[in-house]
């Protein structure tokens, strides 16, 4: 007990003092579950954020917009890999992860339970979504657990363009024909709110935020990433002549942020609950898409054992000159 | 005359302090890979050039061959889109 203790005493002062935390490094256990928590949902919702804009690839409206949209959800593919491996080097599986998620034991980001309607959502999700992401991603990249934070680093720079093609979208269309700028304002509407529920509950609320805090797991909290998002965005909408769907937010001249409105948590615990617009339907599209990939999965293995075995085997057996 | 040399090569990597990623060193050659991670502390840090070592045997890397160079990289040679600076936003709605 006693030594437990002055371990997790060093193990603050070496964090206090601005190291990362390696993967054969002493650390709490609980340092480790929160970690590899944090990781594995991140993890997840990279590979299930690919679902709701995955969804329009096929129907993009030139062939520059579907070469764009294409190459990103390529890009979350992989992030959803780096951070598998990243948890992977504290000793978790890939495949307990994925079964995990697979059997809706995981939660991964709410914000992928919402639909996409139309083109007009995929300007929407990487302005604000990918926007989101960023400033939370940006903050991680100086988190404590040092395979985390590398893999944030190379996250980040690929996210770059993420939210500028989204943007660049919604300015399109905000300043296309009333039809398409009606288009872009309705897509504003509908995924305004949940963005900031991205960052997740008030600070209040978030009893785990002070030790992520201490642990220097995270930067900044959840109110202060949202409060960062908000400020922002707003110009960004105003700019392009879009209203953020919020009769509350208001330019602060004491404090030098935006006030905003009240969040739904209602809403929000409904759809981390499984009662979103789409978890049914995400978790279905994520099932059926490892069940259809198991025969790549089954040939890849089979292949390569016929390469040793081909390998191993004598020439004499092997040699088609005898055919 | 003398036994040839049979030990195997080995890849040496180096974080040079927590937080960054091992880099690649060089290689050495010793008889297995206890031997190897001290020979590699001797060889590779002597100035305190890190503060954890990997090694591993050279022949366990596979590496691409450098005429599949234009085949392998090539493709990514004509997709702008993936980098920010394809895009244009304007100064006025600050850094994106
Ligand atoms: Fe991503
Ligand atoms: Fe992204």
């Amino acid at each position: 007990m006693g030594e437990e203790f002055s371990l997790e005493h060093r193990f603050q002062a070496y964090i206090d003092a601005e190291n990362k935390i390696e993967p054969k490094d002493w650390m709490p256990e609980n340092y480790r579950k929160t970690i590899v928590r944090q990781m594995s949902q991140h993890a997840h919702s990279e590979v299930v954020g690919m679902l709701p804009e995955a969804n329009w690839i096929t129907r993009a409206p030139s062939l520059r917009s579907k070469l764009i949209l294409l190459a990103k959800v390529q890009d979350e593919g992989g992030h959803g890999l780096y951070l598998y491996s990243a948890a992977e080097t504290l000793g978790v599986s890939r495949e307990q992860m994925i079964d995990d998620l697979l059997q809706g034991k995981a939660k991964y980001s709410s914000i992928f339970n919402y639909p996409t309607l139309n083109w007009a959502d995929m300007g929407a999700i990487g302005w604000l979504v990918d926007g989101a992401a960023i400033a939370n991603q940006v903050m991680l990249c100086r988190t404590s657990y040092g395979p985390y934070a590398r893999a944030m680093v190379r996250i980040c720079k690929e996210e770059s363009f993420h939210q500028r093609q989204g943007y660049e979208i919604m300015m399109h269309m905000a300043a296309g024909t009333p039809e398409q700028k009606a288009m872009a304002q309705d897509a504003l509407n509908r995924w305004w709110w949940p963005a900031l529920m991205m960052f997740g509950p008030a600070d209040a609320a978030s009893p785990n935020t002070a030790q992520s805090m201490a642990w220097k797991i995270k930067r900044k909290t959840n109110d202060e990433l949202r409060q960062e998002f908000v400020d922002k965005t707003v110009p960004q909408a105003t700019f392009i002549g879009l209203t953020v769907p919020d009769s509350h937010l208001k330019w602060n001249e004491v404090t030098g942020h935006y006030d905003f409105g009240p969040i739904d948590w209602e809403e929000f615990t409904q759809v981390v609950k499984g009662n979103g617009p789409c978890n049914k339907e995400r978790l279905a599209a994520r099932n059926k898409a490892h069940q259809e990939g198991q025969w790549v999965r089954d040939a890849a293995t089979a292949f390569a054992k016929k390469q040793q075995a081909r390998a191993a085997a004598p020439v004499s057996a092997t040699n088609p000159s005898a055919a | 005359m003398t036994q040839p040399d049979t030990w195997p090569l080995w890849e040496v990597f180096v974080r040079s302090k927590n937080g960054l990623a091992h880099k690649h060193s060089g290689s050495l050659h010793a008889p297995d890979a206890e031997t190897a991670l001290k020979s590699a502390r001797d060889v590779y840090t002597r100035r305190s050039e890190g503060i954890s070592i990997w090694v591993l045997p050279s022949s366990s890397i596979v590496a691409s061959s450098p005429d599949e160079k234009e085949p392998l990289f090539a493709p990514s040679d004509d997709k702008p889109y993936r980098h920010p600076t394809f895009y244009d936003i304007p100064d006025e709605v600050g850094h994106m």
